[in-house]
């Protein structure tokens, strides 16, 4: 869903594929870039979708051995601002002399999509933002306007402007690009594109790792016309979410960290849009096993009240998973809040209550009648 | 306002669920039904729903044009179309003159495609709401699909009467759980709109805001706004400038992102913050700076709210919602006569005004549902009298005769009878209908007949095996005689100047009574005002076969009931008269 980054590598190739020339980069790991025959001098760094790889001292340049050594030295676990985790994707492009540096990039905008221009591109642009030229497109219309002098760029600038628009990028910076031999050669790249166009294959951020059962969980959210989606924040913590609403869902997060137990938090997680009864029971399948691999304590059943969500079906399939994780809920003392209204919640609220008394669970069990914050504050008397 | 009580708008996709939502909440607020029509590609007919504890029949067309042509009274499209063909259906809507607002309810369509979208409503002056969303609800006065839930919470949240808050949030969950918190704070719902969680809302917070600012009956504007984009700026900027001056109670949630390791994707496609200046505490803050009413957190909101409200001193303006009873679904659907009354009706027409006027005026209200004109009353029953019969030797009374002799009862003969009639006995003057109407305005009476020739067809309608030109049936002439008399007969004109062209080849070829009646009934259809649409829909039920069936009903009949007289015995046929092969 939405706005997804894509590795420096993908966007460079697709886009010099479409412009029809070639591009020398390869994206190699630790492992595989010996299977590459490099010469000359390179350049390497990693393709992670992170910035700031310069100042990081994570830019190597010098011949392909050297690019290789570095690149054996540094992928191992490094922590960057508070991600953790291992550079494992890294980028071998061949060095290009320069001396200009032009910054370039487009956006896409509500009303329009929008080019940036600089002369004065590379690390400083931020300081020299005030020489940034800045032409608005309206979605209706086509480009047509020259963003500088040089004809080699202009033209450049028209072609990329259209596979931006064809390949429903979202945003892409070439900072800095140059130019070499009458031609433009883009030397760093962010890019952003459409998840809901034709694009697929996301890699993750630096420092993610999905774990089973978010990967169980984005299968069956591609397969359903409803959406399901889990994000592990902290599996240390002891609180676990089946969370009810794309609105609801932010909020009782909010107020869950409000109590000061936010590092207690071990998911994020959304079920909405009338998922049905099995689906239901295979979210929660996989929030309640991992729960029990770890060490969850208290679960949230809460949502709002749904305008067409079934609550009789979904918490159908809630209770079937509870029920099966029975003995071990018991065993580990889970204390479970449930609040969740909508059409059906009646029947759906009974079913909860009747397995939570079967299994012998602590539980507090509401409907409607009970607000959003007035469940969690049930619940901080509990904690 | 985008909608008031009289609002109705159409249903882009057949569901059955949240069309009947709106329609309980129609009944409860005592207005008549919002949908006006159903537009499901690749359908037609009626779509049966309740209205209170009644079934009534929405009409189904296949596509937008047809829906625009027949209802252009109807400003709004609900589109349920899946994110797949929700751009296309959209766009069509957005270019159709008389659709203001458009509702869509898919998500997970490509940001190009909504920005173009919101370029073209914005160049056409329309209003979108949504993608991603359940839509809204203007209390007591019209409600878009599943919002606001079922008529238990319709109820709960009051939404049968209008209050003076506007309410605007991303999240669609969210409005629902508002209308409550609402409901319980404060005398209720204006106007409630979730514009939707993508990343370009069609329609922008703001925007409604600023429509909530002009609307006398709001007292006070509520949002919920989220972590991710730069909306809330919008409204600091509008507060801070003065277009909006009412009082805000506004809370952004997503403050718990800052506390997570990475950037969070949360449900909505545009909650997400790349930047600070997104971050839900700074947003928070800036409304705040500016005047906006933001409680300390969400926790407190209804708290706020209520004193808030209470300030304001409104006092709530109650209405009775009207209750639906116990409904049972039926599974038969009758137009035309009702039995149940006091007195047997023919399309509400009662039998006693009926009793002395001719069978043609039962007719136009059974068939036609309709009084028809006279001259059409003349038509029917002049082809009652003269297709009445024709003979012991057409096949229909041979064997309506031949079963008869067998000793069957009067309706089995008749059956037997009845039975023949089909593509060549009777029948051809459906076939007849179908050829002049499509000809009439495609292709010269010289055209038509070379294209039929060179299909190798016979054209129904034309020749007899016994008239001829020196020999006229009287039957076509009565026709000719009557249609005389009608305003238009482009039909039969038609047709009479096939018949010139074919008589040229071979006397035989004359319009027969067949393709005579067609002509002439056709020139009934448009004498009567009859629309294009319905006189298709009557050619392709095949009206006229059973106009001939009813009148020769009569002759099969005359001949069961003369052969019972003369009481002949069971007829078997002369092996002479049979060609054995083997």
């Amino acid at each position: 869903m939405a706005r997804k980054k894509i590795r420096e590598f993908t966007a460079k190739k697709i886009l010099l594929d479409k412009l029809g020339l070639h591009y020398p980069g390869l994206l190699v790991t630790a492992e595989s870039m010996n299977q590459f025959n490099l010469d000359g001098k390179c350049v390497g760094k990693p393709d992670m979708l992170f910035g700031g790889r310069g100042k990081l001292g994570l830019v190597k340049i010098g011949s392909a051995d050297e690019v290789k050594q570095f690149i054996l030295q540094k992928s191992e676990d490094i922590v960057i601002g508070n991600a953790k985790g291992k550079l494992t994707h890294w980028l071998i492009e061949p060095f290009v002399e320069h001396d200009k540096e032009f910054y370039l990039s487009f956006s896409a905008e509500r009303e329009a999509d929008v080019i940036y221009f600089s002369e004065h591109g590379g690390v400083d642009i931020e300081e020299n933002w005030d020489q940034v030229k800045k032409i608005e497109v309206p979605v209706l219309q086509e480009f047509t306007l020259n963003i500088c002098d040089d004809a080699i760029i202009n033209q450049f600038v028209k072609k990329v402007f259209s596979l931006f628009r064809e390949l429903n990028f979202t945003y892409l910076e070439f900072n800095p690009c140059t130019l070499v031999d009458g031609k433009v050669v883009v030397l760093d790249t962010v890019a952003k594109v459409d998840s809901c166009a034709d694009w697929n294959d996301f890699p993750e951020a630096f420092g993610r790792t999905k774990c089973q059962a978010e990967r169980n969980v984005e299968k069956l959210d591609a397969n359903s016309g409803a959406s399901l989606k889990l994000t592990i924040l902290n599996e240390k913590g002891k609180i676990w979410n089946i969370l009810g609403g794309g609105g609801a869902s932010i909020i009782y997060l909010d107020m869950i960290a409000n109590l000061g137990m936010g590092d207690e938090i071990a998911n994020y997680g959304e079920a909405s849009g009338n998922p049905s009864e099995d689906e239901s029971y295979l979210y929660a399948m996989a929030i309640l096993k991992m729960m029990l691999e770890n060490n969850g304590k208290i679960l949230f059943i809460v949502g709002g009240i749904a305008n067409f969500t079934n609550v009789k079906d979904t918490f159908s399939g809630y209770v079937r998973a509870l029920k099966e994780f029975g003995a071990e809920l018991r065993a580990k003392e889970i204390i479970i809040f449930v609040r969740r209204g909508g059409p059906n919640w009646q029947e759906g609220i009974s079913l909860m209550k009747d397995v939570c008394k079967d299994i012998g669970l602590e539980a507090f069990v509401h409907g409607p009648d009970t607000s959003m914050p007035e469940i969690i504050t049930l619940a901080r008397d509990h904690l | 306002m985008m909608f008031n009580e009289n609002s109705r708008c159409f249903f882009y996709n057949l569901k059955a669920k949240p069309i009947q939502s709106m329609l309980d909440f129609d009944y409860i607020c005592k207005r008549n039904p919002s949908v006006a029509a159903i537009i499901h590609p690749g359908r037609s007919g009626f779509h049966k729903c309740f209205y209170g504890e009644k079934e009534f029949l929405i009409p189904i067309y296949a596509s937008l044009e047809e829906a625009v042509s027949k209802h252009n009274d109807v400003k709004c499209l609900i589109n349920f179309a899946s994110f797949r063909s929700a751009f296309a259906s959209s766009k069509e809507a957005l270019l159709a003159e008389s659709i203001k607002v458009v509702v869509i309810v898919a998500e997970g369509i490509p940001e190009r495609d909504t920005r173009e979208l919101i370029a073209l409503a914005k160049q056409r002056g329309k209003m979108i709401i949504g993608p991603a969303t359940v839509g809204g609800v203007v209390a007591g006065k019209f409600k878009i699909g599943h919002a606001g839930g079922e008529v238990e919470n319709l109820l709960k949240a009051r939404l049968y009467q209008p209050g003076s808050v506007g309410l605007v949030s991303r999240s669609g969950g969210m409005m629902n759980e508002f209308f409550n918190i609402i409901a319980r704070s404060t005398d209720g719902i204006c106007e409630g709109v979730a514009i939707g969680g993508d990343q370009f809302p069609g329609s922008t917070i703001l925007e409604h805001m600023l429509r909530f600012e002009k609307n006398d009956k709001i007292k006070l504007i509520v949002s919920l706004g989220e972590i991710g984009g730069k909306s809330e700026y919008e409204i600091v900027d509008a507060v801070k400038s003065g277009k909006l001056t009412k009082p805000i109670v506004m809370w952004v949630s997503g403050t718990c992102a800052e506390l997570f390791p990475f950037e969070i994707q949360f449900g909505h496609a545009g909650a997400k913050a790349g930047k600070k200046e997104e971050s839900a505490v700074a947003k928070n803050a800036a409304l705040k700076e500016v005047g906006v009413i933001v409680p300390e957190s969400f926790e407190v909101f209804e708290e706020t709210l209520k004193k808030t409200f209470d300030n304001l001193g409104v006092m709530e303006n109650k209405l009775e919602p009207r209750l639906i009873g116990e409904r049972s679904k039926t599974s038969f659907t009758s137009s035309i006569s009702n039995e149940t009354k006091e007195e047997l009706e023919y399309n509400g027409v009662k039998i006693s005004s009926l009793v002395d006027s001719s069978l043609g005026k039962v007719i136009g209200q059974l068939w036609f549902k309709r009084k028809l004109p006279d001259f059409f009353v003349k038509f029917l029953n002049l082809s009652l009298v003269i297709c009445a019969d024709h003979g012991p030797a057409v096949s229909g009374a041979h064997n309506a005769i031949v079963a008869a002799r067998a000793g069957k009862d009067v309706v089995s003969s008749l059956c037997s009878g009845l039975l023949t009639i089909g593509p060549r006995f009777g029948g051809a003057i459906d076939g007849a209908c179908k050829h002049w109407y499509d000809a009439v305005s495609n292709v010269s009476a010289d055209e038509f007949v070379i294209n039929m020739k060179a299909k190798g067809e016979k054209i129904p309608g034309i020749g007899h095996r016994v008239k001829s030109k020196s020999n006229p049936d009287v039957r076509v002439d009565l026709l000719k005689k009557f249609a005389s008399e009608l305003d238009s007969s482009k039909y039969l004109d038609y047709a009479l100047e096939v018949e010139k062209l074919t008589l040229l080849k071979n006397e035989k070829l004359i319009l027969n009574v067949d393709g005579c009646l067609a002509a002439v009934f056709l020139d009934c259809l448009e004498s009567a005002d009859f629309s294009q649409a319905e006189i298709e829909e009557i050619l392709k039920i095949g009206y006229m076969n059973g106009l001939f069936a009813l009148s020769r009903s009569v002759g099969i009949i005359g001949h069961v009931y003369d052969q019972k007289r003369l009481k002949e015995g069971l007829y078997r046929h002369d092996t002479k008269d049979i060609l054995y092969l083997k």
